[in-house]
Parts: C-alpha cells; structure tokens; sequence
C-alpha cells in the first residue's frame, strides 16, 4: 500500500496550558491534533500522578499532531513559545501515513 | 476557654473531620483508596450546588441591606491585601525566593471553598445562623489575590512574569467552581424558600454525607502531597502554614466586627481570609507564573493550612466570634 512520509509531534504539557497550546498550533495552520489525558509519570519536578489531583492545575495532557514535513519548523515555532518556560516534553519522530491529503 | 475546648473535641470526633483524617491516614500508609476522578468531581458540584443555593434562599428570607454591598467590598480588599502579608512574612520567615513567597502569598489572599462549606455545617450544626450572602462574599475573593501576587512580582523586576493577560482573567473570573457557586446563589435567591423546599431532600439531608466523602477524597490528595512534597516543609515554611491563617482570621474578624455581622458571619469571614486556596490560584500561578515551584504551594495550601483550619481552626474561629459578638 502505498504510504507517505509525515512527521508525528508529541506534546506533553501542563493541563493548564493546553487550550494556549491548540490555539497556537491553530495559527501555525495545524488544523488536526488530537488530545490524551496523561495519567501520571515522573520527571525533572519529581513523582506525580492525576489520581486523585484536586487541582487541574498539577494534570498534565499530551497533544498528537501529524502534519506534513514541511510545516514542522512553523509549528515548533509555535508551540515553542507557549511551552518554554512550562513543565513538558516535545519530541519529534518520523512516521509514514497512508492517506497525505488528511495532513 | 471552655467553649473552645468543648467545640474543637466536637469537632474532631465528628464524621466529617475523621474522613478527612481517614484520607490522610491512608495515604500516607499507601494504600489504594482513592475516589474516582468523576466522582470527586460530582460530590464537588453537589457541594457548590447546595452551599449556593442555600445562601440564596437565606438572603431571599432575610432580604438584602446595606452590609452585603460593604462586605463584598471588604472580601475583595481582604484578598488583595493578605498576599502581601503573607509575602512579608515569608520574605521574613523563610529562605523562599520573591518568585515563590509571591506565589504561595495569592494562594493565602484566597480562599478554599472547602474550607468553606465545612465551616457551614459546623454552624449549622451548632444552630449558629449567618448572612446567606457571605457565599458571595466567597467568590469575590478568589481573585484578587492574584492580580497582588503578580504585582509584587512585578515590583520586584520579574521581567519574565507573564502577568495577567485577557485569556486568564477570564479563565480566573469563570471559573467553574465561581460560576456554579454564584449561578445556585441566584437560583435559590430567585426562587426563596419554595425553591428550597422542593429539592431540599436532594440538596439539604444528603449534605453531610457528601461532604464526609469529598473530605475523604481531600484527605487522600492532602496525605498525597505530604508524602510526595514534605520535603520543602522546613520548619520556618511549617510555621508559615500555620501563623498566616491565624494572621487572616484576625483580619476577617477585625473586618467582620467593624461591619456588625452575626456570629456566623464573623465565623465565616475569619474561615475565608484564614483559607488558602488550592483550586484557583494554583493554576492561575502555572500560567503566570511557571517559574515557581508547585510542590511549595500546594503542599502549604492543601497538606497544612487547610487540615489545620479544619481540625483547629474552624472551632477557634468559632469560639471567637461567639465570644466577641455574644452570640
């Protein structure tokens, strides 16, 4: 089948921060991600989990966007400014998608 | 003295504040009692549901004076000037940098709803009436504590703050925890004693039962963060936790006296400017200001100044006032 090449960002950020994030991924014209809830992990800022937080502000979400190769620079730039100075991860991986106009 | 004595054993000994203890209890032995996230969630709208609505229906009997428009006023300029006590203190007190004696200080302007509604059932309890609209009184205090902490930061050349922009006032100002308290409000102001008695078997009788699960669930997430932040709790931070409530209440009672409210509006201005905020405050600081430590904030707020107002403070506050207003 014949697939295409894309570029799959991973954004692990505070829950506080996500609806800053999107909107910024909106105007870096990503027009598709998807959002996960983060069920806990451990890190820099230690040991947490979203168990029992009484506060959304200790929650962390992951946001997944695909997008075409040649947009990741404009996205980066975009989310880079929302989540430089907050707690999370980006990362970056290759990976192929089998319909290219959906990206 | 006696009063005090009789009223805090009371209070230990009752359903609510042992499932709080039960909380903390379990945690911190790691066991894995927890409540659902949604259900937590739920037991909290019940809470802000019927606490707003009662208030609504008190001030629907009692009708509305001069005071509620003065003691609004004094909530907002309690919140905003308890940060920055609670900044001078821990400036005072402790090693903490300005960045995160600012942050903790908004969440010492502000109030914990919890806190709150378990100072309700101790007076309703008691017989003890107060002002319906100190519900509103509330809710005006949640935010200005933060625009304080975020101007002391500023004073002091926090050129990295992001400050208040227009995205977060409105997050900060609806709230849901804000919106609901206040919605009910005028739900049961609007409709009075008839709305009341309609869902009164939903909203009044189930009350403390609710309440002793939610402080259960409190209790897990306080006994949670002992465990995972008591690290930072050095003993000038320890004693921080617990002096500033008491600083607040004396405030809230100077206010409260000057503004002639019943004892059960004394108590209840004491609880609210002895409260620090876990729910608001915490996440308005990570937007704007993520440079300081959550772990210092939270673990403060919710594993030490609100256990303590809860076991020893709400009584205190009670006998206080009772003492003070003769009633």
């Amino acid at each position: 089948m014949q697939t295409h090449k894309a570029k799959r960002v991973e954004i692990t950020i505070e829950a506080v921060m996500q609806s800053r994030l999107t909107d910024a991924l909106k105007k870096a014209g990503v027009t598709g991600y998807t959002v996960l809830p983060v069920l806990g992990g451990s890190g820099k800022s230690g040991e947490w989990s979203r168990a029992g937080q009484v506060s959304r502000a200790s929650g962390m979400v992951q946001v997944i966007c695909i997008i075409r190769p040649e947009r990741l620079d404009g996205l980066l730039e975009g989310a880079f400014a929302v989540v430089e100075r907050h707690i999370g991860v980006v990362s970056v991986t290759d990976c192929d998608v089998l319909r290219a106009e959906r990206f | 003295m006696e009063n005090l004595f009789s009223l805090a054993a009371d209070n230990l000994v009752s359903p609510i504040i042992l499932s709080f203890v039960l909380g903390v209890a379990a945690s911190l032995a790691r066991s894995d009692l927890s409540i659902p996230e949604a259900a937590a969630k739920a037991l909290s709208i019940y809470l802000l549901f019927a606490i707003g609505f009662k208030g609504g229906v008190s001030v629907a009997a009692h009708g509305i004076d001069a005071r509620l428009g003065l003691a609004l006023l004094a909530g907002i300029i309690l919140s905003a000037a308890l940060p920055l006590v609670a900044f001078g203190l821990l400036r005072l007190m402790t090693a903490m940098s300005r960045l995160d004696a600012a942050a903790v200080a908004a969440h010492y302007g502000s109030i914990s709803i919890v806190t709150f509604v378990a100072a309700t059932s101790v007076l309703e309890s008691r017989g003890i009436a107060a002002e319906g609209y100190m519900v509103a009184v509330a809710a005006a205090m949640e935010a200005p504590a933060i625009l304080s902490a975020l101007w002391l930061v500023a004073r002091g050349g926090g050129g990295d703050s992001k400050g208040m922009d227009g995205a977060l006032m409105r997050e900060i100002m609806l709230n849901g925890s804000i919106v609901l308290l206040v919605g009910a409000f005028l739900i049961g102001w609007a409709t009075g004693e008839e709305g009341l008695a309609e869902i009164s078997s939903f909203i009044v009788s189930p009350f403390k039962g609710v309440l002793c699960l939610f402080l259960l669930d409190m209790g897990l997430v306080a006994g949670r963060g002992l465990r995972q932040g008591g690290g930072i709790l050095t003993p000038s931070v320890l004693a921080f936790g617990v002096l500033m409530p008491l600083i607040g209440a004396a405030a809230g009672l100077a206010t409260a006296l000057a503004l002639g409210l019943t004892p059960g509006g004394v108590t209840l201005m004491m609880v609210l400017s002895a409260s620090a905020s876990y729910i608001a405050v915490p996440a308005a600081m990570r937007v704007a200001l993520p440079e300081a430590n959550p772990s210092l904030y939270l673990t403060l707020s919710l594993g030490v100044t609100f256990p303590f107002n809860l076991t020893l403070g709400i009584p205190l506050y009670v006998a206080v006032a009772q003492a003070l207003t003769g009633g």
